[in-house]
């Protein structure tokens, strides 16, 4: 569709005619503003935690668990040089020997959603399959953050607060 | 002819004045598009609805995706 308006564009004279041809998806799913009715609407973005711990591979689950406890998480994202999602480290593999490697030990290619999904129905389906918390990414599969459910909930309690109650 | 771009190539258009164009239907441009953009639906497109464009500025269309 973009394709055939540019080259239009092109007929009626113009002679600067770009196609982004990944097109607003895209945009959207790297968490990139958005204007219109739907910008209102709470997104997975809203509820998102950027603070997340990582790892690689290659670190010992000993010393990425000392890490994570720390910081007070539970949980940590395997990702590589680039920030690319490769795994998820589980409350369960802390129970492996110290020295073992994070892949030896993590869960592979973990479900991820984008920064523009809509909170609502993916907090519904969070529920549904008793997640506690999903890995957000954009398209390229770039770690974005992790968005817990209860912060979820939370924000979407906030959104059902009657204006004049969030006004005091 | 009108050259493809990605959204890094977008970010740098639109720091030098390019102009962004949903060619989705209105209704869809309603629920989201991208900041700044204006709606000429593709069904709408001539030149009298291309005057709302400076020719002398760089245009993007987009839609969804890659449609």
């Amino acid at each position: 569709m973009s394709n055939r308006a540019a080259w239009r564009l092109e007929s009626l004279g113009f002679t600067q005619v770009y196609r982004y041809t990944a097109g607003k998806r895209d945009w959207f799913a790297f968490g990139f503003a958005m204007e219109g009715e739907l910008s209102h609407t709470p997104k997975a973005i809203d509820g998102m935690r950027r603070d997340v711990p990582t790892c690689r591979l290659q670190d010992r689950i000993g010393d990425v668990y000392r890490r994570c406890q720390e910081a007070g998480w539970k949980v940590c994202i395997v990702v590589n040089e680039a920030n690319i999602v490769l795994g998820r480290v589980r409350r369960d593999a802390w129970q492996a020997d110290p020295e073992t490697p994070v892949e030896q030990v993590m869960e592979n290619g973990p479900t991820t959603f984008r920064p523009d999904n809509f909170l609502e129905p993916l907090i519904k389906r969070m529920q549904e399959k008793k997640v506690g918390s999903v890995i957000l990414t954009n398209s390229d599969g770039v770690l974005l953050g992790l968005l817990v459910r209860k912060d979820g909930e939370a924000r979407l309690q906030q959104d059902q607060t009657p204006m004049r109650h969030k006004e005091r | 002819m009108p050259r493809n771009i990605d959204r890094e190539e977008v970010q740098r258009l639109l720091l030098r004045g390019a102009q962004l164009v949903d060619v989705l239907p209105s209704d869809e441009y309603q629920e989201a598009h991208l900041p700044g953009a204006i709606n000429i639906p593709l069904k709408t497109f001539d030149a009298q609805s291309a005057q709302q464009l400076d020719g002398g500025r760089p245009v993007i269309t987009y839609c969804h995706d890659f449609q």
